[in-house]
């Protein structure tokens, strides 16, 4: 990756973590598990998916399931950076008057199938993937899940039948935040050895720090990892990524920040010097 | 004609069919061969099964799917509802052994809530065959309409010449004074052989094959209701959700009422066993259908004494 692209990538992944602090107020939103993903989301969007907002209905495109339906500001974000949607609608957030709520759906241009229950889109986008290879297409079929939704049965049943067909242009990407809702994931249902876990049940496997687009290019570039295998890529990441007064904490899953609170934030993303917030009122949805 | 030439058929003449299956392939055997790679079997996972079958209706295919009654309905429902019923994908929901042909199973295996759980979705569509022949009419419409769809399959052999189908339309075989029978699926042969015993006993009695449970035809209904004799319910489900339930709503939202027998499973699951001993267990033979009428319209019941002979059902899952 060139210097040029990744401060290109890196600016605009700023600018998407501005619009996920401010979808933090008035209602608030998924911010921990929203900051986690942006990186990812900006590559893909920004760099990887042959997708644009003038090809969103070409029959070759790629296909990118946001499974973790609850980081949507994140998409939203990066949708509203890249023209997929006017940047002025994030301001209908939580209004009746358009389709901006706390889970991705198809009224927004761009979103490919509604999410917000766990463990859905693994499966939808199998059937996307055994599409795909049905008419003999090249394009890919990514699922992005949370890891905290890998509890979700549903999930490995999938992982089971993805792995049976051989669907190779089949790739699902875990947001690794180490968190669920409420706790630490080790703390209640331990996914560790998670890399072992998917070659235990037929998948090829890379691990990857989800911040850092240089290996985030490195690993999807590389994909498919096998032609006989689908294809994981496990992102570490860190809940609350650009807010560290907010970063890895447990209590920090879903914000709904006063004003005053949202500037001070917004200062922080560029200063990444923590703040004290004065807002002691976190609703853990 | 059978249920999986006519599904063969279908699909070779139309490549956004594709034929699903969570590891049930009673009806769909020799389909792999013939539809190579349009044949896809997820293994015993519901739930995936319909949510690969929502992606690929988001392709434009029709994916028919085919599992058990119960764990469609039950383990993979909110598959249905948020993939399929949210997403109004066309998916198309075959759905094995359900109520009583499940017959020794056990409960575990009684599809008996399914009529309730499927159209309480928002644009699901549901349909219960009288027998293979009612089905084979029906189905070439039901792929076709742009609804998801759940269809109670049905392969029992009947001898009623059914008439044409459309979708949302009841088939009424016989009006009668007395009373009349609305049924669907397979308790559609009882119904007639009820029907039959009860005329003899000098009884006018009519009969109404629902077909098509939503869109329901509320015009039948509402003729039959106003018609002034004994409605029957006749159904092999839980007495909440279903056919009795329906009618109490099309008459509530027209403001009215009728004398209503249900005759369904009230509160309880089934004694599992050979069809023929369920249905004499239950009370859901010809003869106590028609013994349960009478004894309602103030005849003597004892005096259908006819035993209806039950055919055994062919499938074990």
């Amino acid at each position: 990756m060139t210097p040029e692209k990744h401060d290109e990538l890196k600016a605009l992944a700023l600018r998407v973590r501005e619009h996920i602090v401010r979808l933090s107020t008035d209602g608030g939103c998924f911010t921990g598990a929203s900051l986690s993903c942006a990186d990812l989301l900006v590559y893909l969007y920004a760099d990887f998916l042959n997708i644009s907002p003038q090809t969103l209905d070409a029959p070759d495109r790629d296909f990118l399931f946001l499974s973790k339906g609850h980081d949507v500001p994140a998409l939203y974000g990066t949708f509203a950076e890249l023209g997929y949607m006017p940047k002025e609608r994030l301001a209908n957030h939580l209004k009746a008057n358009d389709s901006i709520y706390w889970h991705p759906n198809r009224a927004v241009p761009g979103v490919e199938f509604h999410s917000g229950s766990l463990g859905h889109l693994p499966s939808v986008g199998l059937g996307v993937a055994l599409d795909n290879r049905l008419r003999g297409l090249r394009n890919r079929t990514i699922v992005i899940t949370g890891d905290g939704e890998l509890n979700e049965g549903s999930v490995w049943e999938t992982v089971l039948v993805a792995a049976a067909h051989k669907l190779s242009n089949f790739t699902l990407v875990v947001d690794r935040n180490h968190f669920q809702a409420n706790m630490a994931t080790e703390d209640l249902i331990p996914l560790e050895p998670l890399g072992p876990k998917f070659e235990a049940f037929g998948w090829a496997v890379r691990r990857i720090d989800g911040h850092d687009f240089a290996q985030l290019e490195a690993a999807f570039g590389a994909l498919p990892f096998s032609d006989t295998k689908p294809s994981v890529i496990i992102c570490d990441t860190v809940r609350g990524r650009g807010l560290p007064s907010i970063e890895a904490r447990a209590d920090r899953w879903f914000c709904n920040f006063s004003a005053d609170e949202v500037t001070q934030l917004l200062e922080e993303l560029h200063s990444q010097e923590a703040t004290t917030l004065t807002s002691e009122t976190l609703t853990v949805r | 004609m059978n249920y999986e030439e006519l599904i063969k058929e279908t699909a070779l003449a139309d490549d956004r069919l594709i034929v699903m299956t969570a590891e049930n392939r009673a009806l769909i055997r020799n389909l792999p061969a013939v539809l190579g790679p349009r044949f896809i079997d997820t293994g015993i996972t519901e739930q995936t099964l319909i949510g690969a079958a929502a992606g690929l209706a988001l392709r434009g295919r029709i994916p028919v799917v085919h599992a058990l009654a119960t764990f469609l309905t039950l383990r993979a429902f909110e598959f249905i509802r948020t993939d399929v019923g949210i997403g109004q994908l066309p998916v198309k929901i075959s759905s094995f052994v359900p109520g009583f042909l499940s017959d020794g199973n056990g409960p575990t295996h009684q599809a008996i809530e399914d009529v309730a759980l499927m159209r309480g979705i928002p644009g699901m569509t549901v349909f219960a065959p009288a027998d293979e022949a009612d089905m084979l009419a029906m189905l070439p419409q039901i792929w076709a309409s742009p609804n998801p769809a759940y269809v109670r399959v049905n392969t029992r052999p009947g001898t009623y010449p059914h008439a044409p189908f459309k979708i949302g339309k009841a088939e009424v075989v016989a009006t009668g004074t007395d009373a009349t029978i609305l049924v669907y699926g397979m308790l559609f042969e009882q119904a007639l052989i009820a029907r039959e015993l009860l005329e003899a006993q000098g009884k006018s009695v009519g009969l109404v094959n629902m077909r098509t449970l939503k869109p329901v035809d509320e015009a039948a209904l509402l003729h039959v209701a106003q018609a002034g004799g004994l409605v029957v319910t006749l159904e092999d489900h839980f007495q909440t959700g279903g056919l009795y339930s329906i009618l109490a709503e099309v008459l509530l939202k027209n403001e009215l009422t009728a004398k209503v027998l249900p005759i369904a499973l009230n509160e309880k699951w089934y004694k599992p066993g050979l069809l023929s001993e369920v249905l004499e267990y239950e009370g859901f033979t010809g003869q106590h259908i028609a013994r349960r009428i009478a004894e309602k319209l103030g005849a003597d019941p004892a005096a259908i004494t006819t035993k209806t002979a039950v055919i055994e059902n062919q499938f074990a899952e």
